[in-house]
C-alpha cells in the first residue's frame, strides 16, 4: 500500500485532471485519514463526469464502485454526505469520495458510470432520504413494504414508531405504535473519570484553589 | 383476421368483444421468500416468458435487523456481537473487519501481539473452509445432489467444534477484539487442528469426485450466468465470483492485512466465469486454505493474545482479585467501553464471499458514529438480474446457488 506522500501526490493529480476535465474546481478539499486512507471532497453538481474521469483514465483506473453510502451529519448546513468508496485493481488503490447535501437536493445518480450503484442509492434513499437524480428505480430497498421515515437518520429513534405483529381477531399483520414497557436508556458516557479534577465534595477545596490561581477556571472538570 | 393472435386465445370480435383477453405469454412468479433454494429470505420476482427469465427483482430486506443502527447505540465492544450475525456461515471473517477498523482508528494496528494475528489469520481460514464448504454442498443440492451436503456438513462440525473450543460456541463465537482474541487457545487445540488438516484431503477429493466431472452437475452449471471481467467489475462483484471471471484479484494478497504477507498461498482464478467455474474456485479455494492453516499451524508461537494495555483490554482474573487498578480497569471496560479518536476508515479484508469492508466514523466517544457494512453478497445479488436474463427458470436456481448468497449479511 502506498504511503501517505504518494497518496497526496494521487489526490493532487486526480484533482488537478477533475478540474481540467470541467473547467472549475471540482475537487474541494484532499486529504489523506490517517496517512493511510485518500479522501477527496467533490462537487455535487460534477460527481458524473468526475465519476467517469476516475474510471477512464488510466492513471486513476477506478473501474469499480466497492461502497456507496449515506451519513448523517444534523449540525451542518447541508446535512447529507454521500461517501463513494473506489476501487482500482489495475494500479491496486483505493479513494474515497465525499460529497454533501440536504434532504431536498437530489445527488446526480452514477447509474451510467456503474450498473452497480443502483442497489446503494436506493439504499442511501431507504435510509436517510438522500435523492438521487436519474436514478430510475428508487425504490425503498431493506425496509418493509409501505414504511415511513429514513431510519438512519440521527433524529430517528432507535425503537423505531410502529411496531408489528399478528393480529390473531383479525387473521392478519397489524402495525401499532410502539409500546416500551421501559423506557430507552441512554447512558452518558462523556464525562470521563480523567478529564474530572473535581470529585463530588471536593466542590469547596477546588474553589479555594481556583482563587488561589492553582488551577484553572471556578469547576475544573465535570461535576454531576 | 386482422389483429394476430394474442397467447394463443382466439382474437375477441364481435359479440364477445367484452369478454377479458390476457396475455398468457408473459407471467410473473413469485421464488420465495420461503422457497429453499432461495438461500434464506430472498423472494425473487421474476417476470418469465414461457419458462425463460425476461426479468428478475429481488426484493430483500426481510431480514433487516437494523444493524448499523444499533451499532451506532452500542460501545465497540458491545457492538461486536452483531458482526456475526451477518453473514452467519462465516462468523469470524465478520469479525475480522470490525476489528481491523477499530484497531486502525484506535492506532494500535501495529501493537497487537504476534500470536493473536496468527490466531486471527488461522481463524479466518478454518472460516473460509466453513463457509465453502456450505455453498459448495448446498449448491449441489440445489442443482440436484443430496450426498454432498450430507457429507459436508460432518466436516463442518469438526470446524465448528474449533470455533467451540475457543469461544465456547457453535456460530456466534464473538472470539475476535480490538487488540487480539478474547482468550488463548485451549491446549492441545493446536494438535487437533493439525490432525483434522491430515484428515481433510481425502474429504476434499471424494467431494470432488461426487462433482467436478459430474454429468448432471455439469449440464446443470456449465456456461449458465456467464459474467465476463469487465461486467463483474461495472457490477462490483469480489471475491470468488470476481476471480471466477478471470480476475486474480485477492485482496490477501494485493493489499495484505495480518499475516497473510508471511504465507504462501496461490489464488484460483476461472476462465469462463459462469457458475461452474465459480464452483471450481471455491473447491481451489479451500485447498489452499487448508495450505494456510497448515503453515499458521508452524508460525504459532506461545505468548500473549492481546495487547497489554488495560484500557482496551480487560485485565485477566487473577489481576482483579488483587489489584484496585485493574478493578476500576474492568469496571469502565465493560460499562463505558474505550473511546476512539475521531477519525474514519474504509477498511477491508478478503471474506470467503468476497470484499467485506466495514466504513466506520468514529467521534471520539465510546460509540461508532457510522458503521457501514459493505457486504459482498449485496453486490452479487444485485447482479442477478444480468445474470439471469434469458435463462430458464430452473437455471435461475443455479446461479443464486453459485452466488453465495446469505442474508444476514446482505439485509444488515
Amino acid at each position: 500500500m502506498a504511503d501517505a506522500q504518494e497518496l497526496q501526490a494521487l489526490g493532487a493529480a486526480i484533482a488537478e485532471a477533475a478540474d481540467a476535465l470541467v473547467g472549475g474546481a471540482v475537487v474541494e478539499e484532499v486529504f489523506v485519514e490517517r496517512g493511510a486512507e485518500l479522501v477527496l471532497r467533490a462537487r455535487r453538481d460534477q460527481i458524473v463526469p468526475f465519476m467517469e474521469m476516475l474510471r477512464d483514465d488510466p492513471r486513476f483506473a477506478f473501474e469499480q464502485v466497492m461502497d456507496i453510502c449515506g451519513m448523517d451529519w444534523p449540525e451542518r448546513a447541508e446535512r447529507f454526505e454521500v461517501v463513494y468508496n473506489l476501487l482500482s485493481l489495475a494500479l491496486n488503490q483505493r479513494v474515497r469520495i465525499l460529497v454533501s447535501t440536504d434532504e431536498a437536493t437530489p445527488v446526480p445518480s452514477l447509474i451510467n458510470v456503474w450498473p452497480a450503484a443502483t442497489w446503494y442509492e436506493r439504499e442511501a434513499w431507504d435510509m436517510y432520504g438522500i435523492v438521487f437524480a436519474g436514478q430510475p428505480d428508487l425504490r425503498r430497498l431493506l425496509t418493509d413494504y409501505g414504511f415511513e421515515g429514513h431510519p438512519l437518520r440521527k433524529d430517528f429513534p432507535l425503537t423505531g414508531h410502529v411496531q408489528v405483529r399478528y393480529d390473531e381477531t383479525r387473521k392478519q399483520v397489524v402495525n401499532e405504535p410502539v409500546v416500551l414497557t421501559q423506557d430507552f436508556r441512554s447512558f452518558d458516557f462523556l464525562s470521563p473519570w480523567e478529564g474530572m479534577t473535581t470529585l463530588p465534595g471536593d466542590e469547596k477545596v477546588h474553589q479555594v484553589r481556583a482563587e488561589r490561581g492553582q488551577i484553572e477556571g471556578p469547576q475544573g472538570g465535570n461535576t454531576p | 383476421m386482422s389483429t394476430e393472435l394474442v397467447s394463443g386465445l382466439p382474437q375477441m370480435d364481435g359479440p364477445n368483444a367484452s369478454q377479458k383477453l390476457f396475455d398468457a405469454e408473459t407471467h410473473t412468479i413469485n421464488f420465495g421468500p420461503q422457497h429453499p433454494a432461495a438461500h434464506g429470505v430472498l423472494r425473487l420476482i421474476l417476470e418469465m416468458k414461457g419458462e425463460v427469465v425476461e426479468r428478475a427483482d429481488p426484493h430483500i430486506g426481510l431480514l433487516h435487523r437494523g444493524t448499523e443502527k444499533l451499532i451506532e447505540y452500542k460501545t465497540y465492544l458491545q457492538a461486536m456481537p452483531y458482526m456475526d450475525r451477518l453473514d452467519y456461515v462465516s462468523p469470524m471473517c465478520m469479525e475480522h473487519s470490525f476489528v481491523l477498523a477499530t484497531e486502525r482508528l484506535l492506532g494500535i494496528e501495529n501493537d497487537v501481539p504476534l500470536r493473536a494475528k496468527w490466531i486471527r489469520t488461522m481463524f479466518a481460514e478454518i472460516t473460509r473452509i466453513l463457509n465453502h464448504l456450505l455453498n459448495v454442498t448446498t449448491y449441489a443440492l440445489d442443482v440436484g445432489a443430496i450426498t454432498p451436503s450430507l457429507w459436508g456438513f460432518e466436516q463442518r462440525e469438526h470446524l465448528l467444534e474449533f470455533y467451540e473450543q475457543v469461544g465456547g460456541s457453535h456460530y456466534h463465537v464473538n472470539y475476535f477484539r480490538a487488540g487480539g482474541v478474547a482468550k488463548d487457545l485451549p491446549a492441545g487445540l493446536e494438535d487437533r487442528i493439525g490432525a483434522w488438516c491430515q484428515r481433510f484431503p481425502k474429504f476434499l477429493d471424494e467431494l470432488e469426485g461426487l462433482l467436478t466431472q459430474n454429468r448432471i452437475f455439469k449440464q446443470r452449471t456449465v456456461d449458465i450466468g456467464v459474467m465476463t471481467a469487465e461486467q463483474a467489475m461495472s457490477w462490483g462483484f469480489s471475491g470468488p465470483c470476481l476471480r471466477a471471471s478471470g480476475c486474480a484479484w485477492d485482496l490477501r494478497k494485493s493489499q495484505p492485512y495480518e499475516m497473510y504477507d508471511q504465507l504462501e498461498f496461490d489464488i484460483p482464478v476461472g476462465v469462463q466465469g459462469d457458475c461452474y467455474d465459480r464452483y471450481l474456485v471455491r473447491m481451489q479455494e479451500m485447498r489452499q486454505s487448508l495450505r494456510m492453516i497448515e503453515q499458521c499451524l508452524t508460525h504459532i508461537r506461545p505468548g500473549p493474545v492481546k495487547i497489554a494495555d488495560n484500557k482496551i483490554t480487560p485485565p485477566s482474573r487473577g489481576d482483579m482479585k488483587r489489584s484496585m487498578e485493574s478493578l476500576i480497569h474492568h469496571f469502565k471496560l465493560y460499562t463505558e467501553g474505550y473511546h476512539v479518536p475521531a477519525g474514519a476508515t474504509y477498511t477491508v479484508t478478503e471474506a470467503p464471499k468476497g470484499e467485506f469492508g466495514v466504513y466506520m466514523v468514529a467521534d471520539g466517544t465510546n460509540r461508532p458514529y457510522r458503521c457501514k457494512i459493505r457486504a459482498p453478497g449485496f453486490a452479487h445479488l444485485q447482479a442477478m438480474e444480468a445474470l439471469s436474463k434469458g435463462h430458464m427458470l430452473a437455471d435461475a436456481v443455479a446461479i443464486i446457488g453459485s452466488l453465495d448468497i446469505v442474508f444476514g449479511e446482505i439485509d444488515r
